[in-house]
């Protein structure tokens, strides 16, 4: 939270970069048979090495872009990509794509979201990990890269790593695929490990689980990790600083016990109003968002939240023709909100926080 | 694996035996010459034949008898020979014996083995050709969707589908046998065995395997291109980019492997047809194959010869079935252990 108070949204700062991950007004846009549709417009944050970061948001708020813009897994496509992503100081967007394909996989890896289907299906998977090893170690031999294969997958919690490494990703549980899934992602040491919903597709015994090793493996390899995430109570539990996103902005930003504890934007007590509690007589049914997140063709003028949002308009602020910049707030973080700073936070106290 | 292979054989036999019985009794029941039955006993006598004499031949051919023993007969038969008697002069057709043409007055099963090869020299090259045309057009195309050679690969497609293979067979021979001297690059095409002289052998069927080819490759193109298409965007083909291969690797270790299985199945249905005998080919170019014998017997009504081709071809399919089912099992761990 000390790199990124003076950084708004729109041009951004120009300049070295400061931190070990810098992402300066990134933007990736598909142009379609429908029109130009705008998965990321315009998002920025800032990663130190070993730190997490969140992102939060619901389906098609471009957070998968995103991850996926950073990694260059659009290169090559008819994604339109502008602003830059800065990785220990070397500029991805603008990097030869062969040299970004060098990095990819080595100095920063991605886990996903389904391991059953993002694991091909026709090879074991120790092979997958010993062909993720050997593409980025060529001097290493077939054998060495096995062995290798078969530490990761024990150090991930696989029994009997030995003989389960030729064993094809059918024949795993949907948590073992995402412990080889991490096993591979990590094989090479990356500094940079983004995980795409990582936890989604698994049950929720497994999910913790998974969050788990994955704190643990923070710990020993010392990788900033980048999750996404619809899931509050995994960014709870591992996350430093959160970046709340909505119709590929970010919307709040900052760190994650304030963003919580103090959030100041209507969508964000939206998505902490719609978590499930166990630990709550159940007075009422959940609440829900009002309304659907907008297209990404057609995303509505003014504040993209604006159709949803309760306050819209409340003594004339124009909600419906300006968009709100991210802007430091009152608590400490940085919030796209036109509501005066003293009227979120009074706001929050008296209509949301009672019922959380 | 080798006992799914028996159980596998064992249907296999059952599905031959079954359609040998559906063929025999259809030819037996079905067809008559200028309103005679017994159309192999008309053939025996000769066009001057009156019904008693007619009669007598069927009768001693064992035609008279109950279609069931006859089918019994021609099962032994195939497995330990049978004579041929019309009450004087006797002809042994030995094992396996598929039936006797009375018409060229030869085993059917001499008839087959002379115009096998033929068949397999055509199937063979034509298989090579179409397969790595076809799945190289289909890949490529894919891979640069909505390009001019994506375009002009359609079009080479929808022409070989809709063009029928007389056509084209035809059409080769118009221009490369027929055509202008410095195009004749393929004068007086005409089988030769490849026992004979290889290089002939290669040259005669260079326009054979191109007519049969052109239609295949087009299939598998589109096929190739459309399931190439689907892979590429599948999650571990990202998986694979994410970590960090090359294209190269990512197209062809990752999506042509899976693209790829599925063209295994028709592949080998393919080729366990076309060893049925490939017709309108081998009758455009005149090359003695399984195809030809099959047309000329359709014409002369020799119902012996259509009898063992179909079998023959019906046997071909049905191997070709299993080959496929266990590739499929070799090349798709989740068939193989489950």
């Amino acid at each position: 939270m000390t790199v990124m108070i003076d950084r708004g949204a729109g041009s951004g700062p120009t300049g070295p970069p400061t931190s070990f991950l810098e992402v300066r007004d990134l933007r990736v846009h598909f142009p379609t048979e429908d029109g130009l549709v705008k998965a990321v417009d315009g998002v920025s944050f800032g990663l130190e090495r070993g730190a997490t970061l969140g992102i939060v948001g619901e389906s098609g708020c471009g957070k998968s872009v995103t991850s996926q813009a950073i990694l260059g897994l659009h290169k090559g496509t008819n994604a339109k990509i502008s602003g830059q992503v800065w990785l220990d100081g070397v500029d991805l967007i603008a990097a030869d794509a062969e040299d970004v394909r060098k990095l990819r996989g080595n100095k920063m890896a991605m886990i996903f979201q389904d391991p059953l289907s993002a694991l091909h299906p026709f090879y074991s998977i120790g092979t997958q990990i010993v062909e993720a090893y050997r593409v980025h170690h060529r001097d290493v031999s077939k054998k060495q890269a096995w062995a290798r294969t078969v530490e990761m997958l024990d150090r991930v919690g696989i029994p009997n790593a030995a003989g389960r490494a030729k064993d094809y990703p059918h024949q795993f549980s949907g948590g073992m695929r995402q412990r080889a899934m991490i096993a591979m992602a990590l094989v090479n040491d990356p500094e940079l490990l983004i995980a795409d919903e990582p936890t989604t597709a698994l049950d929720v015994t497994v999910q913790a689980q998974i969050i788990e090793l994955m704190v643990d493996l923070q710990k020993e390899f010392g990788s900033a990790i980048v999750i996404i995430t619809h899931d509050l109570g995994v960014v709870a539990e591992m996350v430093k600083d959160v970046l709340v996103m909505y119709a590929g902005r970010g919307i709040e930003y900052g760190n994650a016990e304030d963003t919580f504890y103090r959030p100041e934007h209507p969508y964000t007590w939206g998505l902490l109003s719609s978590v499930t509690r166990l630990d709550r007589v159940r007075e009422e049914r959940l609440r829900p968002i009002p309304g659907t997140p907008p297209s990404l063709l057609n995303v509505p003028p003014g504040c993209p939240f604006n159709p949803r949002c309760t306050y819209r308009g409340r003594n004339g602020i124009p909600c419906t023709t300006e968009r709100p910049e991210l802007l430091a707030s009152n608590a400490g973080h940085l919030v796209a909100c036109h509501l005066p700073p003293a009227e979120r936070s009074a706001a929050f106290l008296s209509d949301i926080k009672p019922n959380l | 694996m080798g006992r799914y292979i028996i159980r596998r054989l064992l249907g296999a036999a059952l599905v031959v035996l079954i359609i040998s019985f559906m063929t025999f009794f259809i030819f037996q029941v079905g067809p008559s010459h200028s309103g005679v039955k017994n159309a192999e006993a008309y053939f025996y006598v000769g066009k001057a034949s009156t019904p008693a004499q007619v009669a007598v031949v069927a009768h001693s051919l064992g035609l008279d008898k109950p279609i069931y023993q006859q089918y019994w007969i021609y099962m032994k038969g195939i497995v330990v020979g049978r004579p041929y008697t019309d009450g004087s002069t006797t002809v042994q057709c030995s094992a396996p014996c598929f039936g006797y043409s009375f018409r060229l007055n030869t085993p059917v099963w001499d008839l087959i083995k002379e115009a096998f090869p033929v068949t397999a020299s055509e199937t063979v090259g034509a298989c090579i050709l179409w397969l790595l045309g076809g799945v190289a057009i289909g890949v490529i195309s894919a891979l640069r969707r909505g390009s001019i050679f994506d375009r002009a690969a359609t079009i080479f497609a929808l022409a070989g589908v809709s063009l029928p293979v007389f056509f084209t067979a035809e059409l080769l021979l118009l221009v490369f046998s027929y055509g202008p001297t410095w195009l004749r690059l393929f004068p007086n095409v005409t089988y030769v065995p490849l026992t004979d002289n290889p290089l002939l052998w290669f040259q005669n069927l260079i326009l054979p395997w191109i007519s049969l080819a052109f239609l295949f490759a087009a299939l598998y193109a589109r096929f190739t291109r459309a399931n190439m298409l689907e892979v590429m965007g599948e999650d571990y083909i990202r998986t694979a980019t994410a970590k960090g291969l090359r294209r190269r690797a990512v197209v062809g270790r990752h999506a042509l492997r899976s693209a790829l299985t599925p063209i295994v199945t028709i592949f080998g249905l393919d080729v366990g047809g076309l060893l049925g005998g490939a017709i309108l080919t081998e009758t455009a170019f005149s090359f003695p194959g399984l195809g030809l014998l099959s047309f000329r017997a359709i014409q002369s009504e020799d119902l012996p010869i259509i009898l063992g081709v179909t079998i023959i071809g019906a046997l071909f399919i049905v191997l070709a079935n299993i080959v496929v089912d266990v590739l499929y099992a070799y090349v798709d761990p989740r068939v193989r252990l489950s």
